[in-house]
């Protein structure tokens, strides 16, 4: 056997040894991203989440301008830190539609109270099946969603303030 | 101040809070059929739980798990092969949510590490025989 070929087992191990102690300095990052992105959004069809007001249908998402569908609960806190920025983008005009998880009525009524109303149409999702269907994994989440209703972008986790001229950036770009 | 921190202490809410409403359905509940609840456990063992991430769903208590788990078996009950429920959760949310190593290429080393390492070692093997016989 020649000299290099038997160096070869320990490359091969000093590589691997590399590589794990690689992986394990770099931070590791768990977020799950839909894989939904620049597709249509899913079809489904929600009750109002609030009595009175109107549901929330895939086909209201296609409305020929961009639009953000938002994840929320009024049992999520970081909701409740994303509540005025939200109605800040419905000052600038933004269409947002929101999805409330594992919600009922009375409670939802109790955060708008508190916190504001910023939707045009709440969606109840009760057993977090639409949730899933759009692959999304907490609240709050927000799709960015064009005119033909495909999801342009997804943002994890609250909108804080720094991250609306970016948002407002995406809905343009998608225009 | 010290005051102000303990009731700081005692009001904190996790961040990861969990809603008011009673587990979906088929969360904590075997199907009546005794096949379809084993297909059901079998494919559920093999699906992440995306809150708690270690874990199964089978195994996990969070809430999005359990509504994980009633669409599984709402979807088994109504006749969908698991394959196919495996395959729609994969869609969305990629080969991760899934434990089980898919043949994609990307997993093509580790499907032929056996196959190189025994190859390896029956050469070296081979080596070592010739050697001693000469």
């Amino acid at each position: 056997m020649s000299r290099a070929l038997r160096l070869l087992p320990i490359i091969f191990i000093v590589w691997v040894l590399g590589t794990f102690a690689w992986k394990l300095i770099q931070p590791s990052d768990t977020t799950i991203r839909s894989q939904l992105v620049n597709r249509d959004v899913p079809a489904f069809e929600l009750p109002a989440a609030l009595p009175g007001s109107p549901p929330l249908r895939s086909d209201d998402l296609a409305t020929g301008e961009p639009r953000l569908l938002n994840l929320f609960a009024s049992w999520c806190v970081p909701c409740i830190a994303e509540a005025p920025v939200l109605e800040d983008l419905q000052r600038r005009g933004v269409k947002i539609d929101g999805i409330a998880i594992r919600d009922t009525p009375s409670a939802v009524a109790a955060f708008f109270d508190r916190h504001g109303n910023p939707y045009v149409r709440i969606g109840s999702d009760r057993n977090s099946s639409v949730q899933l269907a759009m692959g999304s994994v907490g609240v709050p989440e927000t799709f960015i969603i064009d005119g033909k209703g495909v999801i342009r972008f997804q943002h994890i986790g609250p909108i804080k303030p720094e991250d609306v001229p970016g948002i407002m950036a995406r809905l343009e770009q998608v225009r | 101040m010290r005051l102000f921190a303990a009731l700081a202490l005692i009001l904190a809410t996790p961040l990861l809070a969990q809603s008011n409403m009673p587990p979906s359905y088929w969360a904590y509940r075997q199907l009546p059929d005794a096949r379809q609840e084993a297909q059901a456990q079998a494919l559920m063992q093999e699906l992440r739980c995306l809150v708690c991430q270690g874990q199964s769903i089978a195994d996990s208590d969070a809430e999005l798990a359990g509504d994980m788990r009633d669409l599984v078996r709402r979807r088994i009950a109504a006749g969908e092969k698991p394959g196919e429920i495996r395959a729609w959760l994969i869609d969305r949310y990629g080969d991760w949510v899934s434990y089980r190593p898919s043949a994609a290429p990307i997993a093509w080393p580790l499907w032929a590490a056996p196959i190189v390492l025994l190859l390896f070692g029956a050469a070296m093997v081979a080596g070592r025989l010739k050697r001693t016989r000469s």
